[in-house]
């Protein structure tokens, strides 16, 4: 599993930090996202997913491992 | 074949609780997922009352904020024509948009607003001074909940104290539904013409605050700084002020939830993203117009129609929540769109959680008995309001 996380289109909501903030922060100059951990252990799917149903800029994907 | 429409609707505004969304929303979300309705004067337009779908029109490419196209879903004389001022980035798109607004995101992240909690904690106590002074018996709207947050964000881009008070009076009224042109062109005036001292005094003097390191970043006008001042004013004052004071009601006539959270303060940031969601102040919802001819929800919206979206309705549908009309404090299930959704959504969220988080924290350990002062029926609501909140909220407690 593999997270991406695009600051050109993040829009510095912030949701991502507020749910997971040992994944990820926001940058100090414009509050966009910040991937502290490309790669967490398969134990964080479920909260991830939900990161990525809450972005709502669209800005972070996840690549399921297959078969995951 | 697409169903047969069914007659065009209006915007559902009447209550019968306090706490729930108006009570025509729910009939129309059962019913289908997108629906017809008539914008005052008759323009035809829709309405989303429907969580999924809520969510997909707020992301949606072929939809516009721009203040040019939006047709206020209710009656009023607040009308607003053509573009939305320069620097007034709430009303446009990008890339308009995200120039103005990433100029000052980096000022309401999750962490350097939970740095702002001292400051926070500062003035909640000091009006909780107050409080006491005035009391036993008072109004908590007039002494708490509309002033905590217009002193927090009045501090942080450093206008002076003798000028909140006005400015508050200027924000309520233009977001009276009911106020009149002349009413609402003297608030607007009045505002401008703060701005217009204000904006250049600065310039000429930037401070160590947020207005001050816009100044220096150089990037912006007078107008465009003048609109990026009444856009943080407008957002912050009776919005978290509605929401403060909703959140104490709702909790003083739900004793079990607040009995709950007595006992376990832990539950402090869930019980605030739950009253998000159950009380969602946000009355008239969200609007947007189609720039082009786009199939949506099964319809065919038409380019220039505008769409309304119900948050209130959608934080309460069944198919996202369950028990959506309960009031648990313990629900873990968030995700809720009371603070919108796409790149829209509110910039002060995490400001306003933690004006949330303190100000409810504090009310309650210092004032453990605070009850309503009248039978809750007798409490005023402002449903002619863009946000939705108690008008005054007559609380009291004993010495």
């Amino acid at each position: 599993m593999r997270i991406t996380a695009n600051r050109e289109v993040c829009c510095s909501a912030g949701q991502c930090t507020l749910i997971a903030p040992d994944l990820f922060d926001q940058s100090d100059e414009d509050g966009s996202v910040v991937l502290l951990d490309a790669q967490p252990g398969a134990g964080r799917l479920d909260v991830l997913r939900e990161i990525v149903s809450r972005c709502p800029s669209g800005a972070i994907r996840l690549e399921e491992d297959p078969g995951a | 074949m697409a169903d047969a429409l069914h007659p065009p609707v209006s915007l559902p505004t009447q209550r019968s609780c306090p706490f729930d969304p108006p009570d025509g929303y729910s009939p129309l979300r059962e019913r289908e997922r997108i629906t017809r309705m008539s914008y005052p004067g008759g323009t035809p337009g829709w309405l989303v009352t429907r969580y999924a779908e809520a969510k997909e029109l707020l992301v949606h490419k072929s939809f516009s904020a721009r203040q040019e196209g939006i047709i206020s879903p209710v009656p009023t004389e607040l009308a607003y024509d053509g573009p939305a001022a320069p620097g007034a980035f709430a009303k446009t798109d990008d890339p308009v948009h995200s120039k103005y607004r990433k100029l000052i995101t980096g000022f309401f992240t999750v962490r350097r607003t939970r740095q702002l909690a001292p400051m926070i904690e500062r003035i909640v106590h000091e009006q909780l001074d107050d409080l006491e002074k005035a009391g036993p018996g008072a109004d908590l709207v007039e002494v708490f909940t509309e002033s905590v947050p217009s002193r927090v964000m009045c501090e942080m881009i450093g206008v002076p104290e003798s000028e909140r008070k006005s400015l508050q009076r200027h924000v309520e009224t233009t977001g009276r539904l009911s106020a009149t042109v002349p009413e609402a062109l003297a608030a607007v005036s009045a505002m401008s013409g703060f701005l217009a001292r204000f904006v250049p005094a600065r310039m000429d003097d930037p401070r160590d605050d947020v207005l001050g390191d816009l100044i220096r970043g150089g990037q912006l006008t007078e107008q465009e700084l003048m609109g990026m001042t009444a856009t943080l004013i407008t957002g912050a004052f009776d919005t978290t002020g509605n929401m403060l004071a909703m959140g104490v009601y709702a909790l003083l006539e739900h004793p079990g939830e607040l009995a709950k959270l007595k006992e376990d303060p832990e539950l402090m940031g869930a019980a605030v993203e739950e009253l998000l969601r159950f009380l969602t102040i946000s009355h008239l919802g969200a609007s947007r117009w189609a720039l082009e001819d786009v199939e949506f929800a099964g319809r065919t919206v038409r380019k220039g129609e505008v769409v309304t979206v119900a948050l209130p309705a959608v934080n309460r549908d069944p198919e996202r929540y369950e028990n959506p009309d309960q009031l648990d404090i313990g629900r873990t299930d968030h995700g809720h769109l009371g603070l919108g959704h796409g790149v829209h959504q509110c910039l002060g969220q995490h400001l306003a959680r933690t004006i949330l988080r303190v100000g409810y924290e504090a009310l309650f350990d210092r004032f453990p008995t605070l009850r309503l002062a009248v039978p809750a029926d007798e409490i005023p609501m402002r449903d002619d309001f863009v946000h939705y909140g108690p008008g005054s909220l007559p609380v009291t407690w004993e010495d």
